[in-house]
């Protein structure tokens, strides 16, 4: 994961958002995990956790010669359908009614690196059709969780293409913090029975 | 339609409509109500969690050493702030003394986060509530030099460097692609701003958006990433090596030059160009002083930042710690989180039960049983579709956290007031509150009010601007001295902790007081609670039927204009909550009228 930069950023920034504490939402931010896990990139690019943060993440989006951006994403598609958008389409996609569950973060946060000048030169949104956002400490539903490989696999080609060389690692590798990996995060979740898991029918109904 | 009275506040339920609604997924939920009488004047207010959230949901069971990772994950804003707080309630349960160098990189996180998010809130979530863009195309850039060379030396100021803005602006605003900009009230008569002074502010709404980058590598370079710090039970997890530079990410002199830079710009640009904004913007609003809501009744800080580590009395924080109520400002109560008498939470009105609702509960004993049942005889909707709310019975998601029994407001106006109060120990507060109030010419009774919530979030960014530069030096000093211990781990291993325990930690995020109760049973975590600022400010009735913070702070505002609650926003604004949302505008039989998004 992202180590201490001086000056944020970098010639392609692999930003992953979202709530991993939301169920589904937490995809973007499991695809970086796995990328950073299983492949090797090189020092130009940037692979990032950026979690719910909104405009703080402007100052690396400002120093990314190009992005990448991991979301789960509401197209009213079935879920675990995966959308790829690109360019000028990211912000009109992004800025759409119920169209990123960020939004009013993440659209920000575009709308201010192009204010300031400062967009990166190519955009690419890779998005999934979540199933379920309102289990909190819930982890990805088996749908969802199924489209981290083609996720992460759209992100590396990408990066090919745009001439990194990205290496799949010999062995995976840990990365971000440990007690919130995927795997510690799902075994280490209390059962339904110590901890009541009922909520708001006006959120919990689909 | 009957008024109900409670602490000097009438509510009347009748008149028009008005409900701001939340579309927020990420940080929770709030939804307001308003009744307008026939003068546009808000003459009741029902403020509605409308989530459920419960962190014990996620963290029973689970490692205490690891509590912190899971609350910075709670908040997107206040993420270090919760990771922190989570620690040091660890830390409260396990008896674990943290080193000096610890304490003072903590505080300059803290000081940093709040530096930073003050700076983005005034300028790029609170701004628009005051500053019209749209005006600011109207403004002559030759006068709009003459106004920002009047009122500061900050060297952004020709007439060509405005002119070239607002072509930028000119530009923004016709492709039609407003951004940050959109789904606001411009032209509302409540802007108050000439065209000069707003084309000012936009100009530095810009260069806040620039410079904020430079702020926040402190926290990459003391919390070893970014945007979500690592943090550690013990201390902090970076090493000290003034000698060497082979240690990576190792905190050394080229790196705390590095921060120096950094906290010197910060104070720079609060002192030039935040701080003259916040007088220049403020002198067209002084007539403006509604939403006071409880700040002059009752007010409650934990305080934060100690000088001297482990030493958490109030003589020793840097941030003032105490409790105001029933506006006897001559009066400064202790406050301890362990008190089982002080800090209580009631569920009147809140969708949970407890067994027995005539007492509220300390968190050490919290109780989270759902009982989500809307009804009462005001109550029309379904159980999926709430069409109106009756705060006569169960309403909000959110608890009633209550201080003694009294409802309370959190966040900068409540520190910054218990600072002014207390001049021995803080006469930097002091003195910059009497020439903020000297310069604006008001009376302190000013501060009580929607702009003075704005105008302490100023001045406590210039305190924190100048503790940061301070607390700096001191880590400097003490690095220099010898000692380059930054955690401690005697008690890191689960072997050496007792059975049961039990802790509170307590920091002051930037948007108010926030606790975390901690209990720990054969090394794993029993029960975990937390109470944020916005439980505080946001929270619906109680068992005596006293409104919260927002209720309060938006009885009586008259709104320039029915269809546009630009007035509920400001002043809901003003406390930073940590929530988005968006606006629907009701006519009188309940139907929409315009629907909003805000944030």
């Amino acid at each position: 994961m992202s180590t201490l930069m001086e000056d944020p950023c970098c010639d392609v920034l692999v930003l992953g958002i979202g709530n991993l504490l939301w169920a589904d939402e937490g995809f973007g931010v499991r695809c970086v995990e796995k990328l950073a896990a299983e492949w090797q990139v090189p020092p130009s690019v940037t692979v990032m956790d950026g979690g719910t943060q909104g405009l703080y993440l402007l100052p690396y989006v400002q120093g990314a010669k190009r992005l990448i951006v991991f979301d789960a994403i509401d197209y009213g598609l079935p879920p675990g359908t995966m959308k790829r958008v690109e360019g000028d389409e990211v912000p009109r996609f992004m800025g759409a009614k119920k169209m990123s569950l960020h939004q009013t973060g993440f659209q920000e946060v575009i709308a201010a690196a192009d204010l300031t000048g400062q967009l990166p030169e190519a955009l690419l949104l890779i998005g999934v059709q979540p199933e379920e956002l309102e289990d909190y400490g819930g982890s990805l539903r088996p749908v969802v969780k199924a489209r981290l490989d083609d996720a992460v696999a759209m992100a590396v080609a990408q990066l090919r293409d745009w001439g990194h060389a990205v290496e799949p690692r010999a062995a995976k590798v840990g990365a971000g913090d440990t007690a919130l990996t995927m795997d510690a995060y799902e075994a280490g979740r209390p059962s339904a029975e110590a901890a009541s898991r009922i909520g708001d029918d006006r959120f919990l109904a689909a | 339609m009957g008024v109900y009275e409670t602490q000097g506040f009438k509510m009347d339920n009748s008149g028009k409509r008005v409900v701001v609604d939340t579309i927020s997924r990420i940080e929770g939920h709030l939804r307001v109500e308003v009744k307008l009488d026939k003068d546009n004047v808000n003459r009741k207010a029902v403020s509605t969690g409308t989530r459920r959230r419960g962190l014990e949901v996620i963290l029973k069971g689970r490692d205490p050493r690891d509590a912190w990772a899971f609350t910075e994950r709670i908040c997107g804003v206040c993420t270090g702030t919760h990771a922190l707080t989570s620690v040091r309630a660890v830390e409260d349960a396990l008896s674990i003394k943290i080193p000096e160098n610890a304490n003072t990189i903590r505080n300059l996180m803290q000081l940093n986060l709040y530096v930073h998010d003050h700076l983005v809130h005034f300028y790029h979530l609170h701004a628009l509530d005051w500053v019209d863009i749209v005006s600011a195309l109207k403004a002559d850039p030759k006068k709009t030099s003459e106004l920002a060379q009047s009122i500061s030396n900050w060297p952004l100021s020709s007439p060509g460097y405005f002119r070239d803005l607002q072509n930028r602006l000119k530009k923004f605003v016709e492709s039609g692609q407003l951004g940050p900009f959109s789904n606001a009230y411009w032209g509302n008569p409540a802007y108050k701003l000439p065209p000069e002074a707003n084309l000012m502010a936009t100009a530095h709404y810009l260069e806040a958006l620039d410079f904020q980058k430079e702020i926040v590598k402190v926290h990459t370079i003391f919390g070893g990433k970014n945007p979500h710090p690592n943090w550690l039970v013990g201390g902090v997890p970076c090493a000290i090596n003034v000698h060497d530079t082979g240690a990576v990410g190792a905190i050394n002199m080229e790196r705390l030059n590095l921060v120096k830079s950094i906290v010197d710009r910060s104070k720079e640009f609060v002192e030039q160009v935040y701080i003259p904004d916040l007088l220049a913007i403020a002198s067209f609003y002084k007539g403006w002083l509604h939403g006071g809501g409880l700040s002059s009744q009752a007010l409650l800080s934990y305080g934060d930042m100690p000088e001297r580590a482990n030493d958490y009395s109030p003589g020793n924080l840097l941030l003032p710690r105490g409790a105001i109520i029933g506006g006897k400002l001559d009066k400064i109560h202790e406050v301890d989180l362990k008190d089982p008498e002080q800090i209580q939470e009631f569920v009147n009105h809140s969708w949970y039960k407890y067994a027995d609702e005539s007492k509220g509960l300390h968190p050490f004993d919290g109780v989270t049983e759902p009982n989500y049942k809307p009804e009462g005889p005001n109550f029309k909707g379904t159980r999926t579709r709430i069409e109106q709310l009756d705060e006569s019975a169960k309403y909000s998601w959110i608890k009633a956290p209550r201080w003694r029994g009294n409802a309370m407001e959190v966040g900068c106006l409540s520190r910054m007031v218990l600072g002014y109060l207390q001049p021995k120990q803080f006469p930097f507060i002091k003195e910059t509150i009497d020439g903020v109030l000297k310069k604006l010419d008001v009376p302190v009774t000013a501060l009580f009010s929607t702009l003075g919530r704005t105008a302490a979030r100023g001045i406590e960014t210039l305190y924190c601007a100048d503790l940061q530069v301070k607390q700096l030096d001191k880590l400097i000093a003490n690095i220099k001295a010898g000692d380059s211990s930054t955690a401690n781990v005697e008690k890191w291993e689960p072997s050496t902790w007792p059975k049961e325990a039990k802790g509170a930690g307590f920091t002051e995020a930037p948007r108010g007081a926030l606790g975390h109760w901690i209990k720990i049973k054969d090394t794993k975590i029993d029960n975990y609670q937390c109470v944020v600022p916005t439980t505080w400010n946001g929270s619906p009735r109680d068992h005596k039927g006293q409104i919260g913070a927002y209720e309060a702070s938006l009885m009586n505002t008259p709104l320039a204009k029915a269809d546009e609650p630009l007035e509920i926003l400001r002043t809901l604004h003003s406390f930073d909550p940590c929530l988005a949302c968006s606006t629907h505008v009701m006519s009188p039989d309940g139907q929409e009228m315009t629907s909003v998004k805000i944030r």
